[in-house]
């Protein structure tokens, strides 16, 4: 909650603070959507913004202002007991450390009245255990607690449980614990370990491209059959009639919900990925090559005609080159597709692979790793799309020309 | 002598409501070699179905177009057509797209290379060959259109609307390359065109069709063509007997669109 009114705030300030500061540009009539172009500061700040929050809400060291961490260092609190001896008072101090840290045990002896606790997590705090049979703590702080209670001390709380012994939880501030969300630096330090000594014996780069080449041999199996399955279904009736009710009944058919069948069938590995991934791609290139040359312009068939071609010479000169932009936007479609998918497959079994790295940090709360993952392959995903666009510009400049 | 010549040609088309509307009926005529006409008439009179018919994409319901003496049995290579804008491959440079029906007839490099470069002089784009279409304007693309066509050297030349998608100024001049191109090669070319002034202008022959059922209603001859080809076609156009024809075709026209709106079945 606190995370969402910051991005809104973040959100709302820049944006102000821009209008105030930016020339002012005569803007396009509401409504001229064809005028809009993203604004170039909106895109740097957006970017920013996610950094910050993400390192403000971490207790990131690359980042300036902080949301209040959970308290660390030393505290304490003074109890009084009762019991067969009389009333007696006494302290205990605690030393709260960072999680991954252990207390320096030369500085403060844990024992008797000094206990230590990660931040973040409570601990068992029993002052009466060497004190005779039956003393029992009744105040906390100066103040009268029963069991089950709860009350206030200096950086934390504490609760009697029914068992007479004093649960003690630190301050956590509004930081994200590491093992929700760890900051910047620790998934980018991690991505330099798994980079350089790979994570489950097998090298990062080895994880990724695995994922990728299913990826690719999914896709260009899909293309090798799905291209002229579409062509077919464009230029003859019968196609068309015999593979419209599959190819309409298969594409809105979630990838991820073959998954189940394809492991009965095809088993867990290499295979039945690439069976999946092909499918996935399959439909999307059958439905791309049929209405690629389903919209061509009847006058240049009729032109290449008078000019003596031959239908051969029309498939391959005219109805193949008049599709290719709609192949290449099926492809970039296929692509994103498949990507998801393969990495979806990977998380319900495999040995190698983007999916499987992310799926079994997770297991060991390894948060760090997890979210390495999701960048990458966010950043692989975002990659395939800018080089097809790249690609579609040098290969088919003629697209939305005709 | 006769190039092309039709015998009572009908076309037939089923209706939505199981109804057959005639297209064409019974439509007679005769084009001689080196002839220039236009075919002018409202829209639904059936001017683009017979040049589709002359073209070999469709069959006519019944009667005989016959070009050198034998039936139409689809397109050829004997006629070449020049569409609308839009029927230029776009993936062809202007080159490829000129010489594409000689390169898919197997001509070898040399020759084809010799005839884009006398064809784009021809219609006025040199240096162009290397282009790609898309970076042309429309008036360019339709040169190139013009172009392509030559290239298979056909006997007769279809033209379905060739300037309809061009402004007023490049309109005019390619209604003088298209005189200039009748004049310096002799084709027979056959025009359909929305505008009666391009129409009078072009048409050494003008055929003034008509709607419901699509038939030929006039078929004149006129000087204005041979006036302006080498000439000066606005001076043409401003003359007072090609002012007088224009009123003349126009009202005919005019004529015929009203008795359309004024049957009860156009507003089905």
């Amino acid at each position: 909650m606190i995370v969402l009114l910051t991005y809104l705030g973040l959100f709302l300030g820049s944006w102000s603070v821009l209008r105030l500061l930016s020339p002012r540009k005569p803007r396009p009539v509401f409504g001229d959507i064809a005028a809009i172009r993203p604004n170039r500061w909106a895109q740097l700040l957006s970017i920013i913004a996610v950094l910050a929050i993400w390192g403000g809400f971490t207790g990131s060291r690359l980042v300036p202002l902080h949301v209040p961490g959970p308290f660390l260092g030393q505290t304490g609190f003074d109890y009084g007991t009762n019991g067969p001896d009389g009333a007696a008072e006494g302290r205990v101090t605690i030393i709260v450390h960072r999680p991954e840290d252990k207390p320096d045990p030369l500085s403060l002896p844990v024992g008797k009245t000094v206990f230590a606790t990660p931040a973040w997590r409570s601990t068992l705090i029993r002052p009466t255990d060497k004190d005779t049979p039956g003393t029992q703590i009744v105040t906390v702080e100066g103040l009268p607690i029963s069991p089950g209670q709860s009350a206030p001390v200096p950086h934390g709380h504490v609760v009697l449980t029914p068992k007479g012994a004093l649960s003690f939880t630190p301050d956590p501030g509004w930081q994200m614990e590491p093992i929700w969300l760890p900051a910047p630096e620790a998934v980018a330090a991690r991505f330099w370990e798994i980079a350089r000594n790979g994570y489950q014996n097998t090298a990062l780069w080895e994880h990724l491209g695995y994922s990728l080449l299913r990826v690719l041999a999914g896709l260009v199996l899909g293309a090798l059959v799905g291209i002229p399955l579409g062509y077919a279904m464009a230029l003859s009736g019968w196609f068309r009639g015999w593979f419209d009710p599959i190819v309409e009944f298969m594409r809105p058919v979630p990838p991820l919900a073959l998954i189940p069948l394809i492991i009965i069938w095809f088993g867990i590995w290499e295979s039945g990925k690439i069976v999946l991934l092909f499918l996935a791609a399959l439909w999307i290139m059958v439905i791309a090559a049929r209405s690629g040359a389903s919209a061509v312009r009847l006058s240049k068939v009729h032109a290449a005609y008078s000019l003596g071609a031959s239908r051969m010479q029309v498939l391959r000169h005219i109805l193949i080159p008049n599709s290719l932009p709609e192949i290449f936007t099926g492809l970039r479609v296929a692509l994103g597709v498949c990507w998801g998918t393969v990495v979806a497959a990977e998380l319900v079994a495999a040995e190698k692979g983007a999916g499987m790295m992310i799926l079994v940090a997770s297991k060991f709360q390894l948060t760090d790793i997890v979210v390495m993952g999701i960048i990458l392959i966010g950043i692989i995903g975002y990659a395939i799309d800018i080089l097809m666009r790249w690609a579609e510009a040098r290969l088919v400049p003629w697209k939305g020309r005709g | 002598m006769t190039l092309l010549s039709l015998h009572d040609l009908s076309m037939r088309f089923p209706t939505p409501e199981g109804r057959e509307t005639l297209a064409l009926c019974d439509i007679s005529l005769s084009i001689g070699k080196g002839e220039l006409v236009a075919i002018v008439g409202p829209s639904g009179c059936g001017k683009t179905t017979l040049l589709s018919i002359l073209a070999g994409f469709q069959r006519q319901s019944s009667g005989q177009a016959l070009l050198n003496g034998r039936p139409i049995a689809g397109p050829g290579r004997d006629r070449g057509i020049v569409f609308q804008q839009g029927a230029l491959f776009e993936w062809m440079s202007v080159a490829r797209n000129v010489d594409f029906g000689p390169r898919m007839g197997g001509a070898p490099r040399a020759s084809r290379e010799a005839l884009v470069r006398r064809l784009l002089a021809q219609v006025g784009l040199q240096g162009y060959a290397d282009k790609a279409v898309w970076q042309l304007s429309g008036g360019m693309q339709q040169r190139v259109a013009l172009a392509r066509c030559l290239a298979g050297d056909p006997d007769l030349i279809l033209m379905d609307e060739p300037l309809g998608a061009l402004d007023a100024l490049t309109r005019e001049k390619m209604q003088s390359l298209v005189l200039d191109l009748w004049q310096d090669t002799g084709k027979t070319i056959i025009l359909i065109t929305h505008s009666v002034d391009e129409a009078l202008l072009l048409g050494e022959r003008l055929i003034v069709m008509a709607p419901r059922p699509g038939r030929i209603l006039q078929d004149l001859r006129l000087p204005f063509a041979r006036m302006a080809a080498g000439g000066d076609l606005r001076a043409v156009k401003q003359s007072r007997a090609f002012q007088s024809r224009r009123e003349e075709i126009l009202s005919t026209i005019w004529g015929l669109e009203e008795e359309i709106m004024g049957r009860p079945e156009a507003a089905e």
